[in-house]
């Protein structure tokens, strides 16, 4: 170990985040709750600011910060760029939900809070530090889940809890095992240790806590929630609650197996390349027939935690892994909030046949749209096709190409549900239709009803129902995804350092 | 100049796209003004290019240099030609679609993405800048089929093309990680050089495997075209004239860019199950067009049927115990020869036969006949181009079939034979649809109307492009040599 370090600079962005939350939920308590806008940019000044600090910490050497507690390397830089900039946009598209209600400032500061907890979650080197992240990055989510204080949303956020207090028990007995026999909670010196320990009680404690990361990235056997979740929050914490807890937990998952455990004898790899096989698999199998737009979103992205758990399967035997896993999580947050957006911005839409039409209406929002799911299937030039690309690549290199081969299956059968999303964008929309339509439960939901109840909302200047700036937010995460596609040669150089 | 070549259509349609108040007829004058622009850009570079230089107008910037990913583009004889034959049909496909009245601007925003992809790839001398382009294809020729085509059913269809062609893509992505994870590179001139999978065995034999299917199901061979007749008979007539005559190209030149070249030895120890491949797609392709009544679908069938030939000839330059290098490099001639010829005349029979349809509403043989005394030109036009698809001599596809078979005769003498019988049905399958088509009585379903000056204008060059080459075939011939004779040294190696 190379001494003590107990710079707070190091930890610029975490701090940025927590002062950002504490002077939010001052400043909305006094605030009248038109003016509750200064939150908001509060929340985004401290987003811009974490951003520019941590790319200014990428160019710094390691740091092992708080007695080896919590390590500041390019890996928890890119998660700190992403997860800011997933907030920047969660922000973007909750604007129109959420802007002026009695809500608005505890959103902000939720977000803020549980975007701390997923960063912490990726930098922390010792499982104390892990379940400290773990409780900081759930408990807001729980609370957001339930913001609205809908009937779905309050069953969303019960489920969500008693899922989330399980697995967080279970992850703490797993922590408590493996200091048993390992002697301390530290990566570093579990390394060490556990080589010498009883591998039955290693192997009962490692998946103890993984079942926590598991629950934490919405993985098989812990997915439950995922769509229930996704379903009952309001769209744009549907978006942050399936993007951003990923973002730390699969950073947490491979700074754990790949330092704590890669001298051990278990071979956690094969497990975790299993749990991706299925985790992608199940994820794509119940996305096939979904008709709510926001379910098949839901396990959508539990397919693709499956694509990115393989970058972790191959964690300590390809080159290539770390990088890889960094450009799919940074492709991953941005393609799938863009398409997050994209449902946000037309509220009134929500199964597949409503968005019949959308693209003779907004030409933009459908050009977003198609550009994100294209992205999510994995076809180029989006982010996520080189992040397929480096992970696939990284798996066979690890000897795992019994693994690519299932995940190439895999993206084929996704194609179909994405495309049954994509068809009708581009069919113009036909009365008959409609009105086959209305009897279940009054959805009419049309392009057409949305247009209009969002004009009168824009004319009324009221902004709750208007949904411009989530449809902004969702070209610009469209872009960037492009973008982050052409561009990746710098972003995984940068990682690959 | 290349990268204008290549994205300068793209260019021209995010333009277009961007200005939302251009009148029909203004985007489709501007599509046949970025088409017939890219084609004298192309005649240009062929005018400059040396045949014997190898690689011209290279450009090489790392792009993704983590990967060793690179955009490494530029032209070489086997390019060259494919290059000019994507920007002729383009412009081509472009002056038909004058006509085109649904949704303008999206169509030619699509079809100027595909041209930009088609040129990519064609140039593309990286793995990965080859499947991105690739797999874009897909893509925007999905959006044409699902969008454009016929009925409810071209949906069905379109999704079956975008499932089978993407599947495929992905199997090629694995080859190309493996080929990449063998030799540290994605750029396909040093793995070349490098064959680093020589000698590993097993191995090269999966990664072959991986990239012969995903070639293959693009080209499309037995047993993985069953995704082509749908798409075609689904697909509008400018869709299936670029789906036939550019995209099938990628397959095939897939073959001859990057499977020749970079695994020499594994290709030799396979060269016959691919010889054999060919001579089932050629007889199997001719056999069941043959039995076709829906005149767009046997059509389809011919594709499976002439890109066998292409199959057959790889397969033989593979046969280096038997034969000549003269021959094998006879036999890559006619392979590529075969691309150029096959993607003008097969993009002239579906523009011909979205003329039928114009008229008809169907492709049904049955519901026409004795169109030739109505419509003379049609019937000109289509005979021409009929006889040059069973490769009568003074067409290009006789020149490329000959080169093809000669080639092949040396290495592959029992399949060469077989295939020629392929001429023989499809010689026997144009003339009876000529002669349902456009003998006898006259019958038609609709309007028999001749061939409009725009519709002429957009084939009639084609039908004379095909037969320059076929009279002409020497310049040509000159510039796919230089590059046959490389391609046919490095298998040997």
């Amino acid at each position: 170990m190379t001494g003590m370090n107990d710079d707070p600079a190091a930890l610029l962005p975490e701090l940025l985040l927590v002062l950002a939350a504490v002077a939010g939920l001052l400043a909305g308590s006094w605030l009248p709750r038109d003016r509750q806008w200064v939150v908001r940019l509060i929340a985004c000044a401290a987003c811009v600011a974490g951003v520019t600090a941590a790319v200014v910490d990428l160019t710094r050497p390691v740091q092992r910060v708080f007695d080896d507690t919590y390590v500041v390397d390019v890996g928890l830089g890119v998660v700190r760029i992403v997860v800011l900039t997933s907030i920047l946009l969660t922000v973007g598209l909750s604007v129109d939900r959420f802007a002026a209600t009695t809500r608005e400032t505890e959103l902000y500061v939720l977000l803020l809070l549980g975007g701390l907890g997923t960063i912490v979650l990726a930098g922390a080197n010792d499982l104390l530090l892990l379940v400290a992240a773990y409780l900081l990055a759930s408990i807001p989510l729980y609370a957001l889940t339930g913001i609205a204080r809908t009937g779905p949303g309050a069953e969303a956020a019960m489920k969500y809890y008693l899922l989330g207090a399980l697995s967080g028990v279970t992850m703490l007995v797993g922590v408590t095992l493996l200091f048993g026999v390992g002697g301390s909670t530290q990566y570093a010196e579990l390394a060490r240790a556990l080589p010498g320990a009883p591998r039955a009680v290693v192997a009962v404690g490692l998946v103890a806590v993984l079942a926590g990361l598991l629950f934490k990235v919405g993985a098989v056997p812990l997915h439950f929630w995922v769509p229930d979740v996704v379903q009952g929050a309001t769209t744009p914490v549907a978006a942050f609650v399936a993007t951003v807890p990923k973002i730390g937990g699969l950073w947490a998952l491979y700074r754990l197996l790949s330092t704590a455990l890669s001298t051990s004898a278990l071979d956690w790899s094969l497990l975790v390349a299993v749990l991706a096989a299925v985790t992608m698999t199940l994820g794509n199998l119940a996305a096939f027939f979904q008709d709510d737009v926001r379910r098949l979103l839901a396990y959508s992205t539990v397919s693709q935690v499956g694509y990115l758990l393989m970058a972790v399967a191959a964690a300590d035997r390809a080159v290539l892994a770390p990088p890889a896993l960094g450009c799919y999580l940074a492709a991953y947050a941005v393609t799938n909030l863009g398409a997050f957006a994209v449902v946000a911005a037309l509220p009134r839409a929500h199964t597949l046949a409503d968005y019949r039409g959308v693209g003779t209406r907004h030409r933009w929002l459908a050009l977003s749209l198609v550009v994100c799911l294209l992205g999510l299937i994995g076809t180029p030039p989006t982010a996520v096709f080189v992040g397929k690309l480096t992970v696939f690549t990284a798996a066979i290199d690890a000897g795992l190409a019994w693994l690519a081969v299932v995940a190439v299956l895999n993206t084929m059968a996704s194609v179909f549900y994405y495309l049954r999303w994509i068809l009708p964008v581009f069919r113009g929309s036909d009365p008959a239709a409609r009105d086959r339509r209305e009897p279940h439960g009054g959805v009419v939901g049309t392009a057409a009803a949305c247009d209009t109840r969002r004009s009168r909302h824009g004319a009324a200047g009221g902004g709750s129902g208007t949904a411009v700036r989530a449809a902004r937010t969702a070209h610009c995460a469209a872009a960037a995804s492009l973008l982050l596609g052409v561009a990746a040669g710098p972003v995984l150089a940068v990682l690959a350092v | 100049m290349l990268s204008v070549v290549v994205f300068g259509p793209l260019a021209v349609g995010l333009v277009l796209l961007a200005l939302p108040r251009l009148p029909d007829p203004a985007v489709r004058w501007t599509w046949v003004a970025a088409s017939a622009a890219d084609l004298a850009l192309v005649v240009a570079l062929w005018i400059r290019y040396d045949p014997r230089a190898g690689i011209g107008y290279e450009a090489n910037v790392p792009w993704i240099p983590t990967v060793s990913s690179a955009y490494h583009i530029g032209v070489d004889g086997l390019s060259l030609p494919l290059l000019a034959m994507t920007a002729v049909l383009f412009l081509a496909c472009a002056v038909y679609s004058l006509r085109q009245k649904e949704r303008v601007r999206a169509y030619t925003v699509l079809f100027l993405l595909l041209q930009t992809v088609s040129l990519g790839l064609f140039v593309s001398l990286d793995l990965i800048l080859f499947f991105v382009f690739f797999d874009v294809s897909i893509v925007a020729m999905y959006f044409v089929i699902a969008g454009w085509g016929h009925g409810e059913r071209a949906r069905r269809s379109a999704l079956m093309f975008f499932l089978y062609t993407f599947l495929g893509s992905l199997v090629l992505l694995l080859g190309f990680i493996g080929l990449y994870l063998a030799g540290g590179t994605f750029d396909i001139v040093e793995l070349a050089a490098a064959a680093p999978l020589d000698g590993r065995g097993p191995l090269a034999g999966l990664v072959l495997l991986a990239l012969v299917v995903g070639l293959a199901v693009k080209t499309p061979t037995v047993p993985f075209h069953t995704w082509l007749p749908p798409a075609h008979t689904d697909a509008p007539a400018v869709g299936s004239a670029i789906l036939a005559g550019v995209l099938l190209k990628m397959g095939t030149y897939g073959f001859v860019r990057i499977v020749l070249p970079i695994m020499p030895e594994t290709w030799r120890q396979y060269a016959w199950v691919i010889v054999v491949v060919g001579v089932v797609s050629v007889i199997y392709g001719a056999l069941v067009a043959l039995a076709q009544t829906d005149l767009k679908r046997m059509i389809a069938y011919t594709s499976v049927n002439h890109m066998g030939y292409v199959i057959l000839a790889v397969g033989a330059a593979g046969l280096v115990a038997g034969s000549s290098e003269q021959a094998r490099t006879l036999a890559v001639t006619g392979a590529v020869t075969q691309m150029v010829s096959h993607g003008l005349i097969t993009g002239a029979l579906f523009l011909l036969t979205g003329v039928l349809y114009a008229r008809g509403g169907t492709y049904e043989m049955a519901a026409y006949g004795g169109l030739a005394g109505p419509a003379p030109r049609f019937a000109l036009l289509f005979a021409a181009a009929a006889f040059a698809s069973l490769g009568l001599p003074g067409f290009s596809g006789f020149i490329a079939e000959f080169q093809i078979f000669a080639g092949s005769l040396d290495g592959a003498p029992v399949p060469t034979v077989i295939a020629v019988f392929g001429v023989v049905l499809t010689a026997a399958l144009f003339l009876i649809a000529l002669h349902r088509v456009f003998l006898g009585p006259t019958r038609a379903p609709g309007a028999t109307g001749d061939v409009t000056a725009v519709e002429a204008s957009a084939i009639a060059p084609l039908v004379l492009l095909i037969v320059v080459i076929g009279v002409f075939p020497r310049f040509l011939l000159d510039v796919i040599e230089p590059a046959a004779r490389a391609v046919a040294e490095l298998v040997a190696r």
